[in-house]
């Protein structure tokens, strides 16, 4: 009763549509389980791994400040009370969110005015160092933004030179902004190392490289798992692949397994097949050295 | 007064009505909440236990139900001790509560009423939701009788999703449900809960087709193409070079989807949409629906026939275990009932008439059992398989990554089994779906099944394809239903489609006018060939 006084402006709902605070909680494993409206638990809903929540922190808090971990345990409870029960709370955290959601999307625009003029292999050289990313025409150097972004526009003068290298890591590329990089028709070498918006659908959008990518590197990706990896058999002419360090892949021996069966020509980097084994004979020699009281 | 100040503080408002507008003293079985049928009301004697802190003697036998205090006797003493008996129960350690917890039953007035509460009815409510202006405009509710959904389609399905139909139609409702997909995170995120994994594989669908079918599929593909999907054409030889596993014998061309195809998680979908439904205001309640209640009304036609027109006003929710019943005042009813939905449509009288009229029109909406079986198999097809659907009809995907494999095939008109319940027929595995997939893939010769499970088709019986809209005669009842089969890949955007006939009052985004009720009734089917 307490809680219609304090509601500020919109003091009762049509709808009854009040936000149920709490419907998530975690159980003893530290899954996060939800609770129906009898308190009897539904089945544990799938967690995304959790370095893309740390990493895309901004997205999901207001608070985009590197603070402590307590503190900022601290404050976002704050405003989760505060989101449970204000509505317009609740609004602004919401609109926020959206915010972040366009910001990401006005990132990956296509730039057509310059693919138009320039062609299609200018354009997206354009595209991956506005991104922050560097790229290598045929027969020339590397081509970097410098660390105020500002990057040279020579590449527009030459324009029938096919873009060879692209290294997008770190750059904020997604589903759409793949848009730009599948007109690079000889593309041969691709970096997407720490890309926290590539996942499992944007590996699906890479069978268009086909004929020409040789290498293609995805360490570090928190959102790809097994499930995209497995498009990449379309990529045939794959010489060199990097699947290391991927968080939301289950089980990475027997992933690399499974992909090296699918690609034979092509050299897989990754996990270490034997993570996940037991003890090995050198490990278990090792603790058998140190002294054992008799 | 000192009762007007009490129903201040308890939350209700100057009529006592609580929120959702539920009137005073409605406790169970009490006369204005929870009716139980064959009665007029329930008025169950109100009679407090007796506490331990106080002793009542029944010093006159001949009254039974009143007992007496040890002040005195007579009507006086009687009065007192009711008032007494009263006092007691709310002090600390009686029984009487002063709000009884009527949280299970539905609100006894409800803008639209959703029957159904499996991915169908979730998503016309979010989308209901979601387009309503201004916010919080309508009250939704959604109306499930199985909570655990324990028999319901979404969760017993494999979860495949494909734009490989014939119909156009099919392939921009699939189309957009990928795009829901993909950015399920955009549309169903909620402050301060974690992301969806709907666990998509995007690895695509292939078809094959012998001789027969070849010409269908190419004329399919070039229909697939136009309205935007990623579909290739393989001939055998491209099939063998693909996909090494595979026995291409008896294969004329197949197709093949490169993008916007696979398969995924439909309890995390579930799960998602209804997280997000409550967090719009979306009300649930577990219950049955038993009885509309309904008004006619006669019109004439432009050709000046007469034709009775039928209003839904009332739904009556039935709880479970229990006689006890909830009327709910309604202005529009969604049947999504998936396998029940003739049934539902049924008691709102849809089809009571003389048939070959419209009146006399059923739904065609059926339960037909399907199986499913889990598989494991060493030495099979490796991470790159799609979802295959073999010529003969029998399908198989991957599941996971530990070599384990999910199909079935749909048994032809006469094989049909029973839909009383749920159990698995672990025969048609080694007659019907064993053999044409261990033909198609060699390495399925020797291989051991885990487990199995069957789940309904809310099957449409006319043309296998959904019924989306409004009723033409019972005026404000709505279908989303009927989808044989792939009503979970395109329930993103029927959900929306629903919502906007809803809302304005007619299709938007996608037409969906080929999938109306009148088809049933003028006889146009709508040809689907790729339904498995």
């Amino acid at each position: 009763m307490l809680e219609t006084d304090m509601r500020p402006w919109r003091a009762r709902t049509i709808g009854g549509g009040r936000r149920q605070p709490g419907r998530l909680e975690r159980t003893r494993g530290g899954e996060l389980a939800e609770r129906n409206q009898w308190g009897s638990r539904v089945r544990p809903l799938h967690l995304m791994a959790p370095v893309w929540n740390w990493g895309t922190r901004g997205i999901r808090g207001l608070s985009k400040a590197v603070a402590r971990e307590g503190s900022q345990r601290k404050e976002r409870s704050l405003l989760q009370f505060l989101a449970d029960h204000f509505y317009d709370v609740q609004a602004l955290r919401e609109y926020l969110l959206q915010k972040q959601v366009l910001k990401v999307h006005q990132k990956n625009r296509p730039f057509t005015h310059i693919k138009e003029h320039f062609g299609p292999h200018a354009a997206g050289a354009y595209f991956i160092l506005k991104q922050g990313g560097a790229v290598r025409f045929q027969g020339k150097e590397w081509i970097r933004p410098n660390a105020r972004g500002r990057f040279s526009l020579d590449f527009l003068t030459f324009p029938a030179v096919p873009v060879e290298a692209v290294d997008a890591s770190g750059s904020a590329i997604n589903y759409h902004g793949l848009d730009s990089l599948l007109t690079l028709k000889e593309l041969q070498s691709l970096w997407l190392r720490h890309c926290p918006h590539v996942d499992d659908w944007c590996l699906s959008r890479l069978h268009p490289l086909a004929n020409s990518l040789q290498e293609l590197s995805l360490a570090g990706c928190p959102r790809i798992s097994e499930r995209g990896l497995a498009c990449l058999h379309h990529l045939q002419n794959l010489r060199r692949l990097d699947i290391s360090n991927l968080p939301a892949v289950s089980n990475p021996g027997l992933t690399q397994i499974l992909v090296e069966e699918m690609l034979p020509n092509c050299e897989v980097l990754g996990a270490d097949w034997t993570q996940g084994l037991g003890l090995g004979p050198e490990e278990q020699s090792r603790d058998t050295a140190s002294p054992v009281p008799a | 007064m000192l009762r007007r100040s009490l129903q201040l503080a308890l939350g209700r408002d100057v009529l006592g009505r609580d929120v959702l507008g539920r009137g005073l003293g409605t406790r169970r079985g009490g006369s204005r909440l929870g009716k139980v049928e064959g009665s007029g009301g329930y008025r169950g004697s109100w009679v407090a236990p007796v506490s331990s802190f106080v002793t009542f003697k029944i010093r006159d036998p001949g009254h039974d139900v009143k007992t007496v205090g040890r002040l005195g006797e007579g009507d006086w003493n009687g009065k007192m001790s009711e008032i007494k008996k009263k006092i007691q129960s709310f002090l600390p350690g009686g029984a009487w509560t002063q709000l009884h917890d009527t949280s299970y039953l539905p609100p006894e007035h409800s803008d639209v009423v959703i029957v159904g509460g499996g991915v169908m009815g979730l998503s016309v409510a979010y989308w209901l939701k979601r387009l309503e202006k201004p916010r919080g405009a309508i009250r939704v509710l959604v109306v499930e009788r199985d909570h655990t959904y324990s028999q319901a389609s979404t969760v017993l399905s494999v979860g495949g999703i494909r734009q490989q139909f014939s119909v156009p139609e099919n392939i921009q409702l699939s189309l957009f449900s990928v795009d829901f997909l993909r950015n399920i995170n955009e549309y169903l995120a909620v402050v301060d809960d974690p992301p969806l994994d709907i666990q998509f594989n995007p690895s695509g669908y292939l078809l094959l087709a012998s001789e027969k079918g070849a010409a269908v599929l190419e004329s399919n593909v070039q229909v697939q193409r136009q309205e935007g999907a990623k579909v290739c054409l393989m001939s055998p030889e491209q099939l063998r070079n693909k996909f090494p596993w595979i026995n291409p014998e008896g294969v004329a061309l197949a197709s093949y989807g490169m993008e916007h195809e696979g398969w995924f998680d439909p309890w995390s979908l579930l799960q998602g949409l209804r997280r997000k439904a409550q967090s719009m205001g979306v009300l649930f309640c577990q219950g049955e629906v038993t009885r509309f209640v309904s008004s006619s009304s006669h019109a004439e036609t432009a050709s000046g026939e007469e034709v009775t027109l039928k209003r839904v006003h009332e739904v009556h929710v039935k709880i479970d275990h229990s006689l006890e019943y909830q009327p709910v005042e309604c202005a529009i009813v969604i049947n999504a009932a998936g396998a029940w939905s003739g049934q539902i449509a049924e008691l709102a009288g849809v089809g009571k008439g003389p048939p070959g009229t419209l009146q006399g029109t059923k739904l065609p909406v059926e339960p037909r059992k399907r199986y499913v079986y889990l598989w494991n198999c060493p030495q099979g097809p490796g991470l790159e398989t799609p979802f295959v659907i073999d010529a003969s009809g029998a399908y198989f995907r991957r599941e996971g990554l530990g070599n384990n494999y999910l199909g079935g095939c749909s048994p032809t008109e006469e094989e049909e089994p029973d839909p009383e319940n749920l159990e698995v027929d672990h025969e048609f595995f080694q007659d019907k779906v064993w053999p044409p997939l261990a033909q198609r893939v060699p390495a399925f010769e020797s291989l051991k099944v885990r487990s199995a499970w069957a789940g309904y088709y809310d099957y449409n019986t006319f043309d296998q394809n959904g019924v989306v809209g409004p009723h033409p005669l019972v005026v404000n009842m709505y279908f989303a239903t009927g989808f044989s089969g792939h009503g979970l890949q395109q329930a993103p955007a029927v959900g929306r489609a629903v919502a906007e006939m809803v809302l304005h009052g007619n299709f938007q985004t996608i037409n969906l006018s080929p999938f109306l009720f009148n088809r049933f009734h003028l006889g146009e089917k709508v040809h689907e060939h790729n339904i498995i």
